[in-house]
Formats: C-alpha cells, structure tokens, sequence
C-alpha cells in the first residue's frame, strides 16, 4: 500500500481546528472549478459571492441578520449533537416558534405594551421547544428514532404553517396574498441603528452563545451530556439519567429554534409570511458540525453561512447563478470536513516501501 | 503416528510483526509434527494471538517464513489456510448468531461445499465421530457456550484438517467441559491432526500438551515439554521474575453484612440475555466473596442490578439492600452516594469513556465527592484527584489530559480500580477485575482489593478466573444460568466442587 | 364507494408506494450488511435530476433511467467512501449526503424546472388488466412498476433463500467474525451501499420520468425519509417493506380517497398525512425494544476498520 492509516492514540487539538478549515478550503477550490467549469471567472465569482455583500455597513448588517437564525439554531443543535442525539428538525421547530409567535402578535396589534414582544418571544420560544419535545417524548416512551421523528415533524410543521398562512392567519385586507397582517411595532424587536435592519435578535445570540458554552464546558449537567453523547453505557452505569437528559437536550434545542423562528417574524419579516426560512435549520446542522459543537466554533461558521446566504442571493442577482449554490456548498463543506476528519482519527503515513526497513529491536536476542 | 522430524507439519521461521506502538511477534520460531499437541503459552499481550493470525492468514507477516509440510506458503487469507488444511476455533467465536448451525458452517466451507440443506447429514456424522452431539438446525442463540465451541470444532473438522488452531478453547468451559474437549482432541491427535493449543492456563496444558513453546513480550522465551516442567517455571517464563507469582492472602471472616440479596429474581427481555433465578448471597464487612461462573451466565445481568442500571419496581426494593436499606429500586448515583463502588467487565465504553481525558474519567464516578459546586464542575478539584489516582496507583500516563483509550489495559484498570478505591466505598461490586492485565498490574489490583478488604470494605468479585477467585476470595460461589450456588469459605471447598457449580450441580439454596 | 372508485385507488396505491419501495429495498439491503445510509433523499433527488435532464436531451427514457441510477451510485460511492472507507460516523456522513444532494441536484437542475416531458405511460398487460379489482392495480402500469415488481421478487429470493443472503446477514451481524472468516466485509459492504444508490437513483427517475414527469426542486417531498422509517417498520423483513410500501402510498392519496367519499379538508392538513402515518408507525413499531433487537442487524450503524 501506498498510504496507511494508523490510528491515533492521542486527538490532535490542532487537527481539530485544521479540518474545519481544510473544509472550507477544499469547498472554496471545488466552487472555483465549477465557476470556472460554467464558464465565469473564479476569482470574480467569489469577490461577488464573497466580499461584495460585506463591503459597507450596511452589508455587516445584513450579515449579522442572516446569522441571527442560523446561530441561534445551530448552538441550540450543538447541545442536543454532544449528547448524540440526532435532533434533524430544527426547521421545524424555527417554523412553529415563528407560527406560533405570530398568531399571537397579530392577536395583540392594539396593544402597545412593552410586555408584548417579550409575550410574543416567549411564545415562540415555549412553541419551539414544546415541538422538540414530541420527538423528546417518542423517543423517551416509545424509543422512536428521533431522527426520523424530526424529520417528519419538520413537513408536518411546514404544512402547518402553510395551512395557517393561507387560512387562520391571513391577512383579511391583503389581497388574498398568503400572508399575515403587519405586526405592531411593540411586538416587533427593536433594530439596534438608525440606518440599517440590525436588530436585538443579535444580543440574544451572544446571550445564548454564552449559555450554550457555560453550560457544556462549565457545567456538571453538561458533562454529564457529553458522557452521555461519547458513551451512553458509562452514562448509564454512573447514574446519569437519559432520558432526563434527552429532554434537556431537546427542548433546549427545540427553544432556540423557536427563538429563531419568532425572532425572524418579530424581526426583518414583521409579519408571517409562508417562507420565514430559506432553510435556515438545515444550515444549521452544517454550522453545528463544522463549529465543532463549540459555541465559538459555531459563531465563525455561522458567520461564514451566513455569508453564503448573503452571497448566494448577489450572485443570484449580478451573475445569474442559481440560488441552490448556497446549498450545494453547504453540503460540500459538511462532506470535506468529515473527510478530513480523517486528519484526526488517523495519522495518514507512507507506506512500506518509502520507509527504510528498520528494526528498532534489533539489540535483544530472543531468550 | 510417528513423530519424527520429516513430518514436520508447520515451521515458523522468524516471523515477525510490528503494529503501531508495538512489536507484536519479534523473530518467533516455532515447530510442529504431525500429530502433536503444541502449546502456546504466554500472557495477555505476549503475541500469542497475532501469531495464530498469521499462520490462518488473518494477518500478514512483516517478515519471516511460513513452512507448511516443508513448503514455503504465503497465507494471504483464511479461505487459504482452509484450504491447506489449517483450521481454527476463536477465542471470540466467529459465529453468527441469527444463523443456524449449518448455515454458519456452510457459510464458513464456501459455495462449493454445497448448500446448508446439503450440508446437514455430515455435521450429523462428523459430530457423532467425536462425540460432539450437535443439531444442524437450531439458530446458534439459541446454544449455549459449549455447544458453540463444538460448532466451531465441527466446522474445522468438516474439511480434511492437518492443522487445527484452538486459541484459549477453555477460558469458556467448566472444568467438566474442559475433560470432554480433551478428548475430542486426543481422538484427533491419533488421527494424525496436529493441534496448535492456545492457552494460560498452566494446568491444563500440562495435562493435554506434548511440547510448548512460551512467549513473553513478543518473542520465544523458551521451550520445554510440560509435562517435566513444575508451574513455577512455566510462569517464570511466561512472565519473567515479576511479583505477586505465588503471592497469598491471610482469609479474613468479615464482620456485619453489609450487601443483602435476597430471594432475587429478574425476568430478562432480551431474548440473547439471562433470566436470574432466586439469587441469595450476603456480602459482610472486611471479606471478599467471590462468583465463579463462564460468562452469558448471569454475571452482566447481577452487576446491572447491583449497580442500578437495572433496577427493581419500588414494590420489591427490599430484594437488595444495604446496611438494610432497600436499595432495589435506586439509580446508580444515589446508590454510589449510599457508599457503593462499581468496577464493571468492560474498562472501554463502561467502566471509562475512551474519548474523555483521564481527569474527566476521574469526575464520571467520583462526582458526589465534592468535585461539583452550584452545579458547575470544580476543575481544580477534578485535577488533583486525578493525578493522586495517577500517582497512588501507579498508572502509567504521560499526564491526565490523556485520553483513557491510549493507555493499556492493565494501566486503565488501575485507574479505575484506583478511582474508586479513593471513594473509600463502604461495598465494592468488581468484574473481572484483572482480565487481560499483565502480571504486574494484577498483583497491585489484587494488593489493594485485599487492602480494601482489611479496612472494613465489603467487596464482591465476579470472576471467570478460577485461580483468581481461590487466591482473594474469602467465601465462593457460582453463578450457571442465572442461579446462584451456595456459597462456601474459600477454604472449605475444592476446584472440583466450584466445578460442578459453574455446571449448574447443585441444589437451589433457595429450595432448600 | 363504487368498484371504479376502489380500482382506481388500488392503483393509485402501486404507483405512489413504488418509489417508497424501490428506495426501501436499497436501503434494506444496505442495512442487512450493517450500513445505515441515511443519504436516500439525496440520492433519489440527484437521480431524479438527472434522469430527467438526460432523457429530456436526448429523448430517451430509458437511458434517462440508466443514468439516474449510475447518479444514486455516484453519490452512494461518495458515502462509502467516507463512511466505509474513512470509517466517518454513517448519521453524519448520510445526513451530509442528503443536504448535498439536496443542494447538487437544486443546481444542476435550476435551468430545468417546469419543463414539459412525456414520461412512462401506463402499458396495459392483455387480459389480464381486465381482472376486476386487482387488474387495473397490477396489470396497468407503466414498465417502471412491473421492473420493481421483478426487482423485488429478486431481491426477496437473494435475501431468504440464496447464499449471498448468509453473506449479507453475516456481515451485517458481525463484521468481525464474518472477516476472520475470510468473507470480504468492505467489499460487501460497499456494493450493499452502491446497490442501495443505484436503487435510490432508480426511485428517483420514476418521479420525474413516470410519476410527474418534470423536474421541481425538492420533488422527492421526503420520501427518502419515510422508505427508512420503512426499513424499520419492516423489521427488515423484506416481504414486510413490499407491504409498508403500498401502505404508505394508500396514506399519500387519501385526498383521492376524500374527496370520492365527498370529503373536504384542506390541502395542506391532508399534505400531512404521509408524515403523519410515518411517526404512528415508527412509535408501534418501536416501542418494543425487544423486536428491534430480534431483528435489527447487530452492527447496524457502526464503523467497521477491517481487523489487524
């Protein structure tokens, strides 16, 4: 053989990092083939794809924006990833927080109280985390696969919201576009600058990023999350509860995409709207892998899918380049990091023939 | 069959074959006739495994030669070494469970054997030759370990055989077990079939084997026909001049009882599982009881319940008890919390988690000794804990950041023996407390179990290591599907007695 | 409800529980040999594009089918590659193959969405679609359904009663074992998986070549998802996903069914049902752990890294 893999006894902590980054790397040189494969210039491309939505202020903004969802999903996926549970239906639980968070609203238009927006928020938040919690409770009772739970629950949620939108919900004097009434400005999250769409969902972020870290690195109940995640037999002979800790897990997760959810419709939107996400909780999960499940970790690639978002719609827009690009680079860069990964399980090493043949042993004679 | 020189069967000529960290084989020469008993003795870890590998071409070489009936082969894979007339019994056995007996045999023989159906009269045959009984058609779960071991015989002895491999063929058999197997392969020796045998076990190789060959770490420390040999030099080969060889312990009476079981019994759901059956046993303060028993039965099944992850509905809480206090229906935790200690079978992805640092291992069950505050983990507090483990018991560790799967077997042990010696618990429950460690790090594990003991701990050790549990054991019993034996002080009782127990020969003290 | 409203439910049935069945038997032979691929959404979504991009370009069905199943192969190498060859957790592995398969297939088909092609036709068998009942539902079809017929009866005889079916059952219980006794476990292993891409890619052309014959993005509405759920509901057994199948094919024309008996519901609730039927079965069917144990491959979803 050529190359050999030999497992390594100890992870490498500068892999850990290195991979992430190789991922993009390699994502970034399979964009520039097939830029250059569909006839535009690579280098171009990417200036359109990546610097020019975030040349000005205003741009930044935006950015931050497109992360505010993705982030909050992602650090609440995160939690539920390092006790392996496979939590896919975080699109889901964006679009019930979002739903549930506007059937309130658009029921408080008159009423401009400052408890409004903190009533809507927290509906969206009980929303998400209580849809999370049915695949809590079929997995904890009924030992159902909560991969295939989420899933499902994930079109069931987004026929829900379809069947709002065009029902229930809609606005009685909008022209019978599927759409809600425009919400009230006290249920709407204050933007942060006079000029750009920058809004208070992004203080949440930072909130939760710190309570996500503080809780997995700090915590007892955390650690007891990861040994749950990396062995669940050790779990279960220490004492640390399962399906406690699935629950938490869960609704922590399910709460977070709610908190997505409602802050883009009390947000940027303003109203319910039958497309509230872009897909944004499947970004996520991308963001949650390539973050390492470490907040910080996750505030970079979330950033960086943001920007794929952002860039995607330019691109769109200037070069005529489908929108799904922004998907299919997702799924590259979920696909190279666990390739790379490789990195940090194994050391990659010459094989036999380009090693002098030694014998380290030599000086013993057998007995 | 004559032995002589020229029918040489099988010569290995300096093999050798290093894997990352270790030299597994260093230049192993080793020679068998026609018709011989060979055995292959060593440690845990001395190369006796990679060197069967190699010769049923599970495993390459590095270098060296193979000889077979004085030709030089290259056995590239099994299916090769079968044909050439090899055959080999695993230690683990390689079948598979949701088949039935003549499906994993056909399986095995390949399509030109001819189908399972095909197949069925000559498994018949051949195990009725060696007195083997056997039923082609039964799913193999639903055999027991004997049974299972006589498969993987019949499934060698299916093929016209001139070799056979049998690696550790009796670390899962009763003694009673043992005596059969031997004289199936006496019945091949005559035959002419040469008869590679795997084992640790001094006794018994005495009792089977013409000639030996020892390993210790990686390479031949010598040879010698066994039957000339006293123990004491077989083990001093095996393992050098380490300590603890013939170490013995004073038997200690024990105070209060500590640990009650009683009248248990549990229905098992899992239809590859044990069901107990009326479990009766009292651990007292200061003793050591020992459980004797092949493994699948019961042993898991008991440690879940005594530890918590099975537990009892609180209707039956008093079926277990400590310092009488119903304990049944408790979780793991509040049961260690209550001074219990538990050192399970398995090290990796039980007793430790392999990807977590030794410092975080020493957290997993010392969690309630102050390591915690406010709900947040007390790092400091974690570290020195670790490193006194690491420093009092000797584990060998570069520091404890390490993660628990780099260190050896017989290093994490002592980690965790050590982790949970330092709880000071008032009941220590420990499985296989010395399995596959060297010498060394058993005779430490068995010094600070028997320390343990004298400071007026309750420990019981469930043990398939026979000489083990006469060594430390103050009082012993056996478990055989899922019912326990009744026990008996150590000193009252005999190999052959605790032999018929692990075969299921005596009356239910329960009944009694 | 007249026989014609029944007939023509009935073969409504075969046609939507076709692709749930032809993903599902990949994917069950996949999981026999230990596998776990939760990639099928992505690769039927990959064949479909690419079936229908080639059969629109040159006019050709078949090598529209012939394509789209090599796409499924091409992705499913993509997951061994990883998952098997650099032994990569199968849940991650799989989950990033359906989101880019989700997002390669969205690419390369934007400039076809909503174009118009005659796909499959129904092809009547003589006589024998005159059977009352059963006739229309069997024996009118378009080829694509007659060939999972044909695929599935080989599929049933190679699992129950041929010698590969030992091999796949062994190597899905105990890779070990199975190595040490010299069968090639990567190898089976890795077919298993490719197998699965060609039949997911295959499920993926009888979309958008027969079912709906056009390209829209995301056209495969999570059938990927629910032919796992299958897997499971059958309890691997392969007669039981022929009927998991149909079932849910029954379950994702219940509007037809509504609407014969004169029932309206919305749209987007009715929409629900499919995922809805998924979840009920998925918490009957695995709330008895023992079952699961009985019948799940033994090392269904662990790496395997062939033995020193």
């Amino acid at each position: 053989m050529l190359l050999t893999l030999e497992p390594r006894l100890q992870q490498s902590r500068r892999h850990l990092l290195l991979s992430p980054l190789l991922a993009a790397l390699l994502t970034l040189l399979c964009g520039a083939l097939l830029f250059a494969a569909l006839g535009h210039d690579p280098l171009a491309t990417f200036h359109t794809l990546l610097i020019e939505p975030v040349q000005d202020f205003y741009g930044v903004s935006e950015l931050l924006i497109k992360a505010i969802p993705i982030l909050l999903c992602a650090l609440g996926l995160a939690v539920a990833y390092q006790a392996r549970i496979w939590n896919i239906g975080a699109e889901g639980q964006l679009l019930i927080g979002a739903l549930a968070g506007s059937a309130l609203a658009i029921n408080l238009l008159d009423w401009d109280s400052v408890l409004a927006l903190p009533a809507v928020i927290l509906t969206g938040v009980l929303a998400g985390a209580l849809w999370a919690a049915l695949a809590a409770w079929l997995r904890t009772h009924f030992n159902a696969n909560e991969i295939l739970t989420t899933i499902m629950l994930n079109y069931i949620a987004l026929n829900l919201l379809l069947y709002f939108v065009h029902g229930p919900l809609k606005d009685p004097e909008g022209f019978s576009f599927p759409q809600s009434a425009m919400f009230a400005d006290a249920s709407r999250l204050p933007t942060l600058f006079d000029d750009v769409r920058l809004h208070a969902g992004f203080y949440l972020v930072l909130l939760a990023a710190v309570a996500v870290w503080v809780l997995l690195s700090r915590s007892f109940l955390g650690f007891q999350v990861r040994v749950l995640g990396l062995d669940s037999r050790a779990a279960g002979l220490m004492g640390f509860r399962e399906k406690r800790l699935v629950w938490l897990a869960l609704l922590i997760s399910g709460g977070l995409a709610g908190l997505a959810g409602v802050s883009e419709v009390t947000g940027p939107i303003g109203q319910l709207v039958p497309q509230v996400s872009p897909g944004y909780g499947y970004a996520a999960i991308t963001v949650a892998f390539l973050g390492r499940l470490n907040p910080l970790g996750i505030i970079v690639a979330g950033l960086l899918m943001a920007l794929l978002y952002l860039g995607g719609e330019n691109a769109q827009m200037t070069l005529n380049l489908p929108q799904s690009l922004t998907e299919l680079f997702q799924g590259m860069m979920l696909f190279f990091l666990l390739a790379c990964d490789l990195l940090i399980l194994y050391r990659v090493r010459l094989g036999s023939w380009f090693r002098p043949a030694t014998r380290k042993h030599t000086e013993h004679a057998p007995a | 069959m004559p032995h002589s020189a020229s029918s040489l069967r099988l010569e290995l000529r300096a093999i050798t074959k290093r894997y990352p960290g270790t030299l597994a084989n260093d230049r192993i020469d080793l020679r068998i006739s026609a018709g011989e008993i060979h055995a292959l003795l060593g440690e845990n870890g001395a190369g006796k495994s990679t060197l069967m590998k190699i010769i049923y071409g599970v495993t390459a070489p590095d270098s060296g030669e193979v000889v077979w009936q004085g030709q030089r082969v290259q056995v590239r894979d099994p299916a090769q070494a079968r044909a050439l007339g090899i055959g080999m019994v695993f230690q683990h056995f390689s079948l598979f469970e949701t088949l039935t007996v003549a499906e994993n045999i056909a399986l095995a023989l390949g399509r030109d054997a001819g189908t399972p159906k095909q197949l069925e009269p000559k498994i018949r045959e051949v195990s009725q030759r060696y007195g083997m009984g056997l039923e082609p058609e039964r799913l193999v779960h639903s055999l027991s370990i004997g049974e299972r071991q006589r498969v993987e015989i019949v499934r060698c002895l299916m093929q016209d055989i001139r070799l056979l491999i049998l690696d550790e063929p009796t670390s899962v058999l009763t003694p009673q077990e043992v005596d059969e197997l031997f004289v199936t392969l006496r019945a091949l020796a005559a035959e002419g079939c040469s008869i590679l045998f795997i084992s640790h076990k001094l006794g018994e190789v005495r009792a089977l084997c013409d000639s030996a060959t020892v390993l210790r770490g990686g390479r031949v420390a010598g040879a010698c026909v066994p039957r000339e040999c006293s123990d004491l030099q077989l083990a001093r080969l095996m393992v050098g001049d380490a300590e603890g060889l013939e170490a013995s312990y004073p038997k200690a009476s024990g105070g209060l009882t500590r640990l009650r079981v009683d009248d248990l019994s549990w229905h098992n759901l899992d239809p590859f599982g044990t069901s107990l059956d009326r479990l009766r046993l009292e651990v007292r303060s200061g003793e050591i009881v020992g459980i004797a028993g092949v493994a699948g039965n019961g042993q898991d099944e008991l440690l879940a319940l005594l530890s918590g992850e099975t537990r009892l509905p609180r209707g039956e809480r008093e079926r277990i008890t400590l310092d009488q206090q119903p304990i049944a229906n408790l979780h793991p935790d509040v049961r260690r919390r209550l001074g219990m200690a538990f050192v399970p079978a398995e090290r990796l992805g039980h007793g430790a988690v392999p990807d977590m640092s030794l410092a975080d291992n020493a957290l997993l069950s010392s969690f309630h000794q102050g390591l915690v505050g406010h709900g947040m983990v007390r790092r400091g507090r974690v570290e020195a804990l670790a490193e006194n483990i690491v420093r009092r018991f000797g584990v060998k560790t570069p520091d404890i950041h390490t993660l628990a799967r780099s260190l050896s077997g017989g290093n994490l042990q002592k980690f965790i023996l050590g982790r949970e010696v330092m709880q000071q618990p008032t009941l220590l429950v420990a499985a296989h407390p010395t399995w596959g460690v060297d010498v060394g790090a058993a005779a430490t594990i068995h010094r600070e179990l028997i320390a343990l003991r004298d400071a007026g701990a309750a420990i019981l050790v469930i043990s398939e290591d026979l000489d083990e549990l006469f060594q430390i054991s103050d009082r012993l019993g056996a478990l055989c599907s899922g019912r326990l034996s009744p026990l008996k002080a150590t000193a009252h009782t005999t190999l052959t007695e605790v032999g018929r127990w692990m075969a299921g020969e005596f009356d239910n003290p329960a009944a009694a | 409800m007249d026989l014609d409203l029944i007939s023509n439910i009935l073969y409504a049935m075969v046609r939507c529980g076709t692709p749930l069945l032809l993903v599902a038997l990949g994917e069950l032979v996949c999981e026999k040999t230990g596998v776990l691929n939760l990639g099928q959404e992505g690769m039927m979504l990959f064949g479909a594009v690419i079936g229908f991009i080639v059969a629109f370009s040159t006019g050709s069905l078949w090598l529209g089918v012939l394509l789209a199943c090599l796409a499924g192969i091409l992705l499913a190498a993509l997951f061994a590659l990883v998952a098997l060859g650099c032994q990569a957790n199968q849940v991650a592995t799989g989950l990033a193959l359906t989101i880019f398969g989700i997002g390669l297939s969205a690419f390369v088909g934007s400039a076809w969405v909503g174009k118009p092609l005659t796909g499959f036709e129904p092809l009547a068998i003589p006589l024998l679609s005159d059977i009352p009942l059963i006739g229309h539902m069997l024996f009118n079809q378009d080829v694509l359904v007659y060939l999972s017929f044909a695929l599935f009866a080989l599929i049933t005889w190679a699992l129950l009663k041929s010698r590969l079916g030992l091999i796949l059952q062994a190597v899905g219980e105990n890779p070990n074992a199975a190595s040490a006794m010299g069968l090639p476990v990567m190898r089976v292993r890795t077919l298993a998986v490719l197998f699965g891409g060609a039949m997911a890619g295959m499920a993926g052309a009888y979309l958008s070549l027969a079912y709906t014959p056009m390209w829209a993005q995301n056209m495969s509405a999570g059938r990927g998802w629910i032919a796992l759920a299958l897997v499971v509901f059958a309890s691997w057994r392969v007669l039981r996903v022929l009927l998991g199948a149909y079932l849910f094919g029954l379950a994702s024309i219940l509007h037809l069914v509504a609407q014969g008996i004169g029932i309206s519901i919305p749209a987007n609730l009715l929409a629900m049902l499919p995922y809805v039927a998924t979840i009920v079965v998925l918490v009957l069917l695995s709330r008895d752990a023992v079952r699961t144990r009985l019948y799940a491959p033994v090392s269904l979803g662990q790496p395997w890294r062939g033995g020193h």
